[in-house]
């Protein structure tokens, strides 16, 4: 497969009255072409920073790139010039955020919300832009789009917007679309149609997707592979199917068994103990050692590299490493990796 | 269930804003549930179907504009002197959902939860005052060189424990909670959740637990209501309700909860609610018929027939 | 991405006990938010800059008059007009204080030497030959006294009754607004000069006058604050734990506005200043032997071709005072607005 974008050792702080946060620390990963990659992680974990860092939004007062490098089809995203930035941005990639409510601009109709991208990138006359954005907007979902596309914002329902928001960001078929949360604003049902609509575009216009959220369901519905991230590192990553029933690391043991399916009947949840690293002054060692029930000596003095689990899956725990002892994980990822065999076995 | 004491009964609740203009909005449509001692009753339901507005009703935040909410047979509703309201609000708390915005900025953490020991004058000294706070932040897992820092100084899981502190400081029986934990990060939901069971079976207290999160709802309650523009559709125990769901919106919601599991995710089929698939005709009556003992759906007689079979 | 390191000792991978209360912990200093906010104004250096002129100006205003040997009001009209001149600077030929003065045909003359005056008026005298610099003072004093006093009356009311008016709501909510749109309807300046004629002039007629319309402005910011806490769950919280209305706007509601009502009261300090000057300069203001700022100006004014310095000191005054005012709010915006907070 293609890689079509690469990062490489990406580390990013954000100077604050307080200090440096040190938000992203040394992130690598590859987005292959038409795959879904799926970050998950909680807030401060870095991964709304990451794909920020991407699409070169990070506020410029207070960020800064230490090191590292963004790779997309050769080019270091990290060191374009604004303008060459901005022919980037909304054409090879496109972002798509979390609240359909204040990402679309409320005095402008939906029709010019969708034609500005296409005038601007790919030179279209108003007419074809027009003609373009109705045909977006049917590809969407969108009843009557010839006459839902001279309306406004505040005519739209909020499932309705997003599908609008998810149409300005296709316009230019993007090679890349970045989804920051895209369905955490929405209701249930109203997710499950977007998450639909969103895997049947992607086979309709093979474009790759970052999908970024914290919701380990969403991540097992749209997600080819999987990156787990905590702070401001990604500790596991691989595919859908390693993630979700062979997981390696104890965090995202914790995060698997903290949640409790239709099925879950015992009397506690699992649950991580204590709260996230304050990356102003992340701990020595493993940023997630102190609310590790599996922490070992090492964990308190280094970090842990990432360790080889097969070819495509990754774990950063030094329970991996051959003189560490074995651990039981918790019942419900035991009862995961029993299945596992059988679900690589099926493939 | 015939054994358990009834807490709370909402009888008839409405809740108009806007009434006789234009804009009327039923935010709550004659619904009518009642809440027995000692158990988790779940509501859920999408956003603007009403299930904090009921919850902020049942507390007196909004006055009802039709119906009864009886607290131990007697009306929460209705003219009340000083003295009843605060034995009301003795009995009954809340905790948010914005762990942000639900605790004050400027107060430290010692007064947010003392809020409550000094408007009902539970302390009587100072140190006892404190002795108290101490107690509470320990109970909710937090220590005690917490109770002099700020909010602000918090993350998210930690506030929403100090808003269950907060609740807790005036010992009440009942607590809604009003989707505690839709605004934490997956790792906390579960600390949150277990720290209030734990709570309810060490004090012996009832919750209302509104949510928006299925699965959670199910893990953490015994009987569940589900609500849809303002009327609830279903009412059943938790097992019940996700083993046979009847009404069709129940169903549909049911099939749209991710699952964290790709196997399943990859083949499971969405089902989607129509209100028109009921074809009621005009007049029908529609009401809250008792399908099997303690299951509830709102539906026409013939509907109710119809699932009456359907369940055997 | 694979880095295997076999030379890692096998003691370090025993189970290890860390303190689960740790990772509770705030390794932060904790902040109130008064201190954070002075972290925040600290930064910037123009507003510092401009609060130490101000602390500077303020302290002046009552130091200053009795710096010189002369009264702000004794008058000595055998000394009228005379330039500015200051010991040791009046050799200093490019600065404004060696005593001289020009003709109108240009020519430059030392009126000390002339008049054979003996003295030393730092900032000069005016045509009644009183000092300047012990008016210029006491003139400061004044209008930052009206100016203070103003600002707070607003604040007080404007508090109350925009706290009222929002709090309650509903149809005493819509009387309340109807009686400030009253109010702001009718021009500020007919109100002002009415109210001076009535009351005669003087600092408490000025006073009233200022805040007769002056409070609007803040009641309207501080209802609008009213209705967004109204329905901030912090707020719900205390109505459910019983808390009664009174505890509710002062304990949760007003500690939470001061950033707002303090940069409002900082921006409508200059803005009295201002109106203050300006009312003395059409001759509405303070009356002889009264000083302000704006009377200042006035009266140099009337001979600013002859004695420019007459009006140019008190000037600079009044243009130093409003600036600094304003930047050091515009400073406190920035520290104190929540939205600006990360």
């Amino acid at each position: 497969m293609e890689k079509i974008l690469q990062v490489k050792d990406l580390n990013i702080s954000f100077h604050t009255f307080s200090g440096e946060v040190k938000a992203i620390r040394g992130v690598n990963f590859d987005l292959m072409k038409g795959e879904t990659l799926a970050i998950v992680g909680e807030s401060g974990s870095g991964k709304s920073v990451t794909t920020k860092a991407i699409m070169r939004l990070l506020p410029e007062h207070n960020s800064e790139i230490k090191s590292g490098e963004i790779l997309f089809e050769g080019k270091d995203l990290a060191k374009l010039t604004d303008k060459q930035m901005q022919k980037i941005r909304g054409h090879d990639i496109s972002m798509i955020f979390q609240d359909p409510m204040t990402s679309l601009n409320p005095t402008m109709k939906i029709s010019n919300q969708i034609m500005e991208p296409l005038i601007k990138h790919q030179n279209m006359s108003k007419h074809a832009a027009k003609a373009r954005a109705i045909d977006l907007l049917k590809l969407v979902g969108i009843p009557k789009p010839e006459i839902r596309v001279n309306q406004y914002p505040h005519q739209f329902s909020g499932g309705m917007r997003q599908r609008v928001v998810i149409a300005i960001a296709l316009a230019c078929n993007p090679k890349i679309l970045i989804a920051d949360e895209p369905t955490t604003a929405l209701d249930v049902t109203i997710q499950a149609q977007i998450l639909e609509l969103m895997k049947d575009l992607q086979k309709k216009i093979d474009t790759s997707i970052i999908f970024i959220t914290h919701d380990l369901g969403v991540v097992a519905n749209v997600a080819d592979r999987v990156a787990v991230m905590y702070g401001g590192k990604i500790v596991e990553i691989g595919t859908a199917d390693e993630i979700f029933y062979n997981p390696q690391h104890p965090y995202t043991w914790g995060l698997i068994s903290s949640m409790p399916d239709l099925e879950t009947e015992s009397e506690e949840l699992y649950s991580i103990p204590g709260t996230p690293p304050d990356l102003l002054d992340p701990p020595k060692g493993d940023a997630f050692a102190p609310r590790n029930p599996y922490v070992m000596k090492i964990d308190l003095e280094q970090e842990p590299p990432f360790f080889k689990v097969s070819d495509t899956h990754y774990a950063a725990t030094w329970l991996l490493h051959p003189n560490a002892p074995k651990v039981e994980p918790p019942e419900v990822v035991k009862r995961r990796q029993s299945q596992f065999p059988s679900i690589r076995e099926g493939k | 269930m015939a054994e358990k004491k009834k807490l709370l009964e909402i009888k008839n609740l409405k809740q108009y804003f806007n009434q006789g203009k234009a804009n009327e909005v039923k935010a709550i449509d004659n619904i009518t549930f009642d809440i027995y001692k000692g158990e988790v009753m779940g509501l859920v339901g999408e956003s603007g179907c009403g299930k904090s507005t009921t919850g902020r009703t049942i507390i007196r935040l909004y006055n009802a504009t039709g119906g009864e909410v009886l607290y131990d047979g007697v009306n929460v509703h209705g003219k009340k002197s000083k003295k009843e309201l605060k034995q009301f609000n003795r009995k009954m708390q809340m905790i948010f959902q914005d762990p942000y915005a639900s605790l004050n900025p400027r107060l430290k953490i010692a007064d947010v939860i003392a809020e409550g020991i000094d408007i009902h004058g539970l302390a009587k000294t100072k140190k006892d005052r404190m002795e108290r706070v101490y107690h509470l932040l320990e109970t909710v897992g937090l220590n005690r060189e917490h109770a002099n820092r700020y909010p602000h100084e918090f993350s998210g899981g930690q506030r929403q424990r100090i808003g269950i502190a907060r609740a807790l400081a005036v010992e009440p029986e009942f607590i809604i909670a009003d989707e505690p934990i839709s605004a934490l990060d997956v790792s906390i939901q579960a600390q949150v959740v277990n720290l209030l069971k734990q709570l309810q079976k060490e004090k012996g207290l009832t919750y209302l637990f509104i949510a928006h999160d299925l699965s959670m709802v199910k893990y953490i309650s015994d009987r569940i209501g589900v609500m849809y523009f303002g009327k609830m559709v279903e009412l059943a125990p938790a097992d019940e309700l996700y083993r046979n769901p009847l009404h069709p919106y129940t169903q549909s919601l049911l099939s749209a909860i991710p699952v964290p599991d790709p196997i399943s995710e990859r083949t499971r089929k969405r089902k989607s609610y129509d209100p028109a698939s009921h074809h009621y005709q005009e007049n029908e009556p529609v009401e809250f018929w008792e399908v099997t003992p303690g299951h509830f759906v709102l539906c026409s007689e013939k509907e109710f027939k119809q699932y009456q079979t359907q369940i055997r | 991405m694979t880095t295997k390191e076999n030379t890692i000792s096998k003691d370090m991978f025993v189970p290890a006990h860390v303190d689960p209360a740790k990772s509770e912990k705030i390794a932060k200093k904790s902040l109130n938010f008064w201190q954070d906010s002075w972290l925040r104004v600290r930064k910037n250096k123009g507003a510092v800059i401009c609060l130490v002129i101000l602390v500077v100006l303020i302290i002046m205003a009552f130091v200053g008059p009795l710096l010189t040997p002369y009264s702000y009001d004794t008058q000595t009209t055998k000394y009228n007009n005379l330039p500015p001149r200051i010991q040791g600077l009046e050799d200093v030929h490019w600065l404004p204080f060696d005593g001289t003065l020009t003709r109108k045909d240009g020519t430059e003359y030392n009126a000390y030497e002339v008049r054979k005056v003996d003295a030393y008026y730092w900032f000069g005298t005016d045509n009644l030959g009183r000092d300047i610099f012990a008016r210029l003072w006491k003139g400061t004093q004044v209008s930052l006294f009206i100016a203070f006093m103003a600002a707070l009356v607003d604040m007080l009311i404007g508090v109350t009754y925009g706290a009222v008016s929002g709090y309650l709501g509903g149809r005493v909510d819509s009387i309340m607004q109807r009686i400030i749109e009253v109010i702001v309807g009718i021009p500020n300046l007919i109100i002002v000069v009415l109210m001076i004629l009535v009351l005669k002039p003087g600092i408490i007629p000025i006073i009233v006058a200022l805040t007769i319309t002056g409070w609007t402005s803040m009641a309207r910011v501080v209802r609008g604050q009213v209705l967004k806490f109204k329905n901030q769950e912090f707020v719900l919280a205390a109505k459910t734990l019983g808390a009664s209305d009174l505890s509710i706007i002062f304990k949760h509601m007003i500690p939470n506005m001061f950033g707002i009502i303090i940069i409002n009261t900082m921006f409508s300090i200059p803005n009295a200043i201002f109106f203050e000057a300006f009312l003395s300069f059409i001759g509405l203001g303070l009356q002889e032997p009264h000083a302000s700022l704006g009377t200042l100006v006035n009266d140099g004014f009337k001979s600013m071709i002859a004695f420019p310095y007459q009006m140019i000191i008190p000037s600079i005054m009044i243009a130093l005072i409003m600036v600094c005012f304003n930047l050091v709010a515009d400073g406190l915006r920035d520290a104190l607005d929540p939205k600006m907070r990360d």
